[in-house]
């Protein structure tokens, strides 16, 4: 189980004793969020200066929830990448999985300021009732707690097991964010395929935790490689 | 029929029309008056206010009385008319129609009526347009998916094709169909295609006889353009605007309700009538506020959606004794 999020001084060791196997590029962490940030300041900057078209609120709210969805795939896409591919980017992460959570926040805020104008009673209506609004702000309900404990501090307090458990939910945040996406259009070809991308993601832990059920603990890759040869 | 000139609330056209979208027309503007008079074509991207060049190929101006039907609402610029709807033959993002429609040929034309009619016929356009006098109407238009934009048509009531044709006792509703066309129309071919073509829409008979019931061979001045559905479009302006069939090849009158596209591809969701009504939600969204295209930027105000999108006075006595929740 640590495989898939494993505690600090374990993820380093990993990392260290992979380096035979896997291919780990080094960039400062700081340089993943400024490039992360690079979207939001270009659509607000596009929103400023008129650029975003007929209905640039609808523009804006649009790009950044998807921004949102794209760096919470992304954050989950570490996993098998180093898994299946030998491609180490675990340190970069939580990294991801802040940007998507900062994402969100920013979605989430110009649905509640630019969309409803803080209409208390409209998005209380709109949270109740409408099951996409729903959903959407369950996965983010969902983020909260992943997002404050994404830091050192928290995974020593906490205890790596816990740690992880508590994680895991943004597989449950990752399906409902999909889900938003699919019920608030009228023609859901683009959330079909992150649908998709999420399906696969998903699919593959299930798969492999599966098979490690069956045969006690599951090939690592290491070790796959080894039987090979 | 005389359409009535009244003067006490209608404006010129270049007291509605922004100053950006008439100083941009006048790059486009051809100088033929009259509707297929040999017009002088000029070609050109007009560049509206989001950046993207829509692509146009052709435009006529037209010749027209003005309605007493028109709203004093301002109108909404021209750019963003024919730069933000749905067209799902050119694609499904409300940009692809005004990037995509310009492959459409519009000339020449043929539109059909038939069914129950004694005078059924297959229309040259010109010869269909011909005998009726365009008006211009400015009519609020609201789309389903909670957005609005006021947009001053140019055409003619439907319900003079329909006496025209002579519509038979048991003609009870009128079905519409658009151009099935997939070498030009891009949304009609390849892998995902979102809807059942051709597009069909229908209308009951009193729906369609209704004085509001406009077809429109143009927008502001000019000919339509394509991505607003040139040469022929239906505008119903109390009922959503998925109901305002586009590029009509044929209408039909029949005796039972026909199928309409959106309500084959979730009843539940589209409904036969689907007049705009702020009570009957869209199962996944509100329908109760809409936001006006062109109003205030990021900082647009949702306003309340009116029953009938504000044509309540004129067309609600068409479904007296209805249950709108049952029938929507």
């Amino acid at each position: 189980m640590s495989a898939q999020a494993p505690s600090l001084p374990r993820a380093r060791a990993a990392s260290q004793g992979g380096k035979r196997l896997a291919i780990s590029w080094q960039v400062p962490r700081i340089l993943v969020y400024l490039i992360g940030f690079i979207p939001a300041v270009w659509w607000f900057e596009l929103g400023l200066t008129d650029r975003l078209g007929a209905d640039p609120m609808k523009a804006l709210e649009h790009a950044l929830g998807l921004w949102a969805l794209r760096f919470l795939v992304a954050s989950l896409a570490i996993t098998p990448l180093r898994q299946l591919v030998g491609i180490n980017l675990i340190r970069y992460r939580r990294a991801l999985g802040l940007l998507a959570f900062y994402y969100a926040v920013l979605h989430l805020t110009t649905y509640l300021v630019l969309d409803q104008g803080l209409d208390l009673a409209a998005i209380v209506a709109d949270i109740l009732k409408r099951l996409y609004i729903t959903i959407g702000m369950t996965a983010f309900v969902i983020l909260v707690p992943l997002a404050v404990t994404s830091n050192n501090l928290a995974i020593r307090r906490i205890g790596a097991p816990a740690w992880n458990r508590l994680h895991r939910w943004v597989y449950l945040a990752v399906i409902l964010a999909v889900l938003h996406f699919l019920l608030s259009v009228k023609v859901p070809i683009e959330p079909l395929l992150y649908a998709a991308l999420v399906a696969v993601l998903l699919g593959y832990r299930f798969l492999r935790s599966m098979l490690r059920k069956r045969g006690g603990r599951a090939p690592s890759r290491a070790s796959l490689s080894a039987r090979k040869g | 029929m005389l359409i009535r000139y009244r003067n006490r609330k209608d404006l010129r056209p270049s007291e509605i029309t922004p100053r950006s979208a008439y100083m941009n027309r006048r790059d486009l503007m051809a100088k033929a008056a009259g509707f297929g008079a040999g017009a002088a074509l000029a070609s050109g991207a007009a560049l509206p206010l989001s950046g993207i060049p829509v692509e146009e190929a052709q435009a006529a101006t037209l010749a027209f009385h003005k309605s007493e039907f028109s709203t004093t609402e301002p109108v909404t610029a021209r750019e963003y008319v024919t730069s933000y709807n749905n067209y799902y033959e050119f694609g499904i993002d409300k940009g692809d129609p005004g990037q995509n429609a310009h492959t459409l040929t519009t000339s020449p034309w043929n539109v059909k009526v038939e069914g129950l009619v004694a005078k059924p016929a297959d229309y040259a356009l010109e010869d269909f347009v011909k005998p009726f006098a365009l008006e211009q109407r400015i009519y609020r238009h609201r789309c389903v998916e909670g957005w609005s934009m006021v947009i001053p048509w140019v055409g003619f009531p439907l319900s003079k094709v329909l006496e025209r044709a002579e519509p038979s006792g048991n003609a009870k509703f009128v079905a519409f169909e658009t151009l099935m066309r997939p070498s030009e129309m891009p949304g009609q071919r390849g892998l995902f295609q979102p809807l059942e073509w051709p597009y069909v829409e229908g209308l009951r008979l009193d729906e369609a006889m209704h004085p509001l019931t406009l077809l429109a061979v143009g927008i502001y001045d000019e000919t339509l353009p394509n991505q607003n559905g040139a040469p022929l479009r239906l505008v119903v302006p109390w009922k959503y605007g998925f109901k305002g069939i586009k590029s009509i090849v044929r209408i039909k009158l029949v005796e039972n309700a026909p199928p309409t596209t959106w309500n084959l591809q979730n009843s539940n969701e589209y409904g036969f009538y689907s007049n705009v009504n702020p009570e009957v939600d869209h199962p996944r969204w509100s329908q109760k506020t809409e936001r006006r295209i062109g109003e205030g930027g990021l900082l647009t105000k949702r306003r309340e959606t009116l029953p009938f999108n504000g044509y309540a006075d004129e067309v609600a006595s068409l479904y007296t004794g209805m249950d709108l929740r049952k029938f929507f």
